[in-house]
């Protein structure tokens, strides 16, 4: 049977069983909206077509399926960019759909024209402008496949309005053939054996663990890995939940905001074994002076992550999850005692602590998200001293429930994401932890949580200014607040969240935290908490830029 | 280090751009560029030249694995394969020096494809010393005008390769 682009498109759709497009119509996309009027697909409309992307990268951290965006060319298109490479740098699983002009107008500067392929070749894995109706089904296939596998990653479809118009067979392929993509999926057995002996020998190993872990499920070998042979674990910002952090073995995030713990265990260690984690900068810090008594086991799916920094010993190019599996068959275990006993003293002589007075402090209300959920909620967050304070700050115990922009660290990605988050995972509590700074990236999306009925509780820790950049000028340019200062009252949060149908409530006073934060989880709608927190508290510990990440600064505390 | 680099790719719209762009975003420099088609239509052959140390080498090579429209990438290293670039040159001559020109273009291989009462154009090809020899020694004379292809590169042994990326067999 004949059908159109656009049917084709939904069709398309439905075999890769998508349940839920998050996007915006306009003048390219005409026939896909008509199709998708009766389609069986749910459909949310965002305010903002950045935040469609965003929510359906929060759709795809949350479920570890493919998350769909979609908006019309030109500037629906270029809105979408922000999104594409916060998944792109991710690692996250989508497919954006784009309108065209008429493949006749293309190249003339038609109304609402932009070369969208051209644009995102940069933060897409992959990308696709449709130019024959005939390949539509295959160019699905494709980007789906690509989006979902070995290193995941966003691939973007462009289909000009006439070929969405234009009519040929449907035929969905069974299988992909990609002559020039096949990633690699088992580690190479010796490569998995000289890890095994490694591991058996060393004194001093380290688990590192990141966003990858996440990707192919690795969090059962992982915590197997971990606590048969006693390796303390720690974790990337987006690794956290992959070992729970309530276990004596995990150290917590590393880094430049990590544990003070886990800095000293990770340059002191004599074996870094990298689960799905790249030796970001962020994470390394100075590198030369990175961990220089440790060698490094490197587990990764792209083989371009492997000493593109840290240079590897034993590098295992494979699924972590099956070589993990592998190896853990494989493992004797070492004897680390006097290790973990190292550990503890740093643990114990660098607590993460902030000062516990009557004050109201952002940490303490994150602390209050975890007793009041037991780390049973998905924390959104958005970025800046929010997003750091939840990761410290909040105990991660599965995998999938901190849904954050690492790499491209992206304002406003936390509250769109929550509403992916929320829609994918409808019994779980999601959070968006956020800065009033942050926030209004994309506040209008109080539009779409309230009428798409996903209840996220957005916890805005207000200090009225742009908290990490006020702290970098506090610390490195002397004290010049050059454009960090917001204003407290304008927006008024309560009556912002009250106009769009929200709930809005204002917390100045620390022993009001947990009421409100119950309450709010009591609520079935969306809520503004607006926790009026402490303007000049800076997260720390802080290793400044460019120094080892030992070498960091507590801010007096410890 | 001076890298030569046989890419293998999808011969399609826009594959040309996503490995052009890929080296500027990431940094690494293209010293030359020449594409191709192969023996089968549906692929090109790109020859790269870079300049790099074994460690931005690999990330490259890596990089380059990573795009889905690449089939095979391969870095040739001395005495591995045959390389071959043209040139066109145009330079100025008078009555006087004509002569001096010719028998310069003649020393080194070149061969005159247009000559002009104020002008003779010549077309050279060889490997880049070859090349740049003749450059210098046309330089006296007056250089109008160069156009240089870019290197290709063909292995030789182990390192030759089909459209597909498969190994040549001898038959």
């Amino acid at each position: 049977m004949k059908m159109s682009g656009a049917k084709i498109l939904i069709e398309c759709l439905k075999k890769e069983n998508v349940e839920v497009i998050f996007g915006y119509p306009g003048g390219q996309v005409l026939p896909i909206f008509d199709q998708l009027y009766d389609a069986p697909i749910k459909f949310v409309l965002t305010r903002h077509e950045q935040a469609a992307a965003h929510a359906a990268d929060g759709y795809a951290r949350a479920t570890g399926k493919v998350g769909v965006c979609l908006a019309t060319s030109g500037p629906g298109a270029t809105n979408l960019v922000t999104g594409i490479a916060t998944a792109y740098m991710d690692s996250i699983p989508m497919v954006a759909i784009t309108g065209q002009v008429k493949s006749f107008l293309i190249g003339n500067d038609a109304f609402q024209e932009a070369d969208i392929t051209g644009i995102t070749r940069p933060i897409t894995k992959h990308n696709y402008l449709v130019e024959d109706v005939k390949d539509l089904a295959k160019v699905m296939k494709e980007a789906f496949h690509i989006a979902s596998t070995g290193r995941p990653g966003p691939v973007l479809v462009d289909i000009p309005s006439d070929i969405q118009m234009q009519e040929t067979e449907f035929d969905y392929p069974e299988k992909v053939q990609i002559r020039g993509y096949k990633p690699t999926y088992n580690g190479h057995p010796g490569q998995i054996k000289r890890a095994a002996k490694a591991i058996g020998e060393s004194k001093k190993p380290i688990l590192y663990v990141g966003g990858g872990a996440m990707a192919c499920d690795a969090a059962d070998e992982v915590y197997k890995l971990a606590t048969k042979n006693e390796i303390p674990v720690t974790m990337t910002l987006l690794g956290l939940g992959a070992f729970p952090m309530t276990h004596k073995l995990a150290l917590g995030m590393l880094g430049m905001h990590g544990t003070a713990y886990a800095n000293h265990a990770i340059m002191d260690s004599d074996l870094i074994i990298a689960v799905g984690a790249r030796f970001d900068d962020r994470v390394t810090g100075k590198l030369d002076a990175f961990a220089p008594h440790a060698s490094v086991v490197h587990i990764d799916i792209d083989p371009a992550s492997v000493s593109k920094t840290v240079d590897v010993d034993i590098p295992i190019v494979g699924d972590a999850a099956i070589v993990l599996k592998q190896l853990n068959k494989m493992v004797k275990k070492p004897d680390t005692k006097e290790w973990l006993k190292a550990i503890d003293g740093w643990k114990k002589a660098y607590p993460m602590k902030y000062k516990d007075d009557d004050k109201l402090r952002p940490q303490y209300v994150v602390e209050q998200i975890y007793e009041a959920t037991k780390g049973d909620a998905i924390i959104c967050t958005e970025v800046g001293q929010n997003q750091m304070w939840a990761a410290q700050y909040f105990k991660f115990i599965k995998p999938r429930t901190i849904i954050s922009s690492g790499g491209l660290g992206t304002m406003g990605y936390g509250f769109p994401a929550a509403i992916g988050a929320k829609l994918g995972k409808p019994g779980m509590p999601v959070f968006d932890v956020a800065g009033d700074g942050s926030i209004q990236m994309n506040i209008q999306e109080l539009a779409t949580a309230v009428i798409e009925k996903t209840p996220v509780k957005i916890v805005i820790l207000n200090n009225s200014c742009l908290g990490m950049v006020r702290q970098w000028q506090e610390l490195f340019y002397k004290k010049r607040y050059s454009y960090t200062k917001l204003c407290l009252d304008t927006p008024d949060f309560v009556k912002l969240a009250e106009s769009y149908g929200a709930v809005g409530m204002r917390i100045t006073k620390k022993k009001d935290v947990r009421k409100a934060i119950d309450k709010a989880l009591k609520i079935k709608n969306t809520v503004i908490m607006d926790f009026r927190v402490e303007q000049e508290e800076n997260v720390f510990p802080m290793v400044p830029a460019g120094e080892a990440i030992n070498k960091m600064i507590s801010g007096g505390l410890a | 280090m001076r890298h030569t680099i046989s890419v293998l790719v999808e011969n399609k719209f826009g594959v040309l751009a996503r490995i052009a762009g890929l080296f500027s975003a990431r940094g690494f420099n293209i010293d030359s560029l020449a594409v191709g088609r192969t023996e089968d239509p549906a692929v090109s052959r790109m020859t790269i030249t870079s300049e790099g140390d074994d460690k931005t080498l690999e990330q490259i090579k890596k990089q380059l694995n990573k795009l889905i429209d690449v089939i095979k990438v391969v870095d040739f290293k001395s005495g591995e394969f045959l390389d071959r670039e043209l040139m066109l040159i145009k330079v100025s001559v008078n009555a006087k020096n004509r002569n001096d020109a010719l028998e310069a273009v003649e020393s080194v291989g070149g061969r005159v494809v247009s000559a002009l009462p104020g002008s003779v154009s010549v077309e050279i090809t060889g490997d880049s010393n070859r090349i740049n020899g003749l450059i210098e020694l046309l330089r006296p004379f007056g250089i109008v005008e160069v156009v240089r292809t870019g290197r290709i590169a063909l292995g030789t042994g182990e390192k030759g390769m089909k459209a597909d990326g498969k190994p040549e067999v001898n038959e």
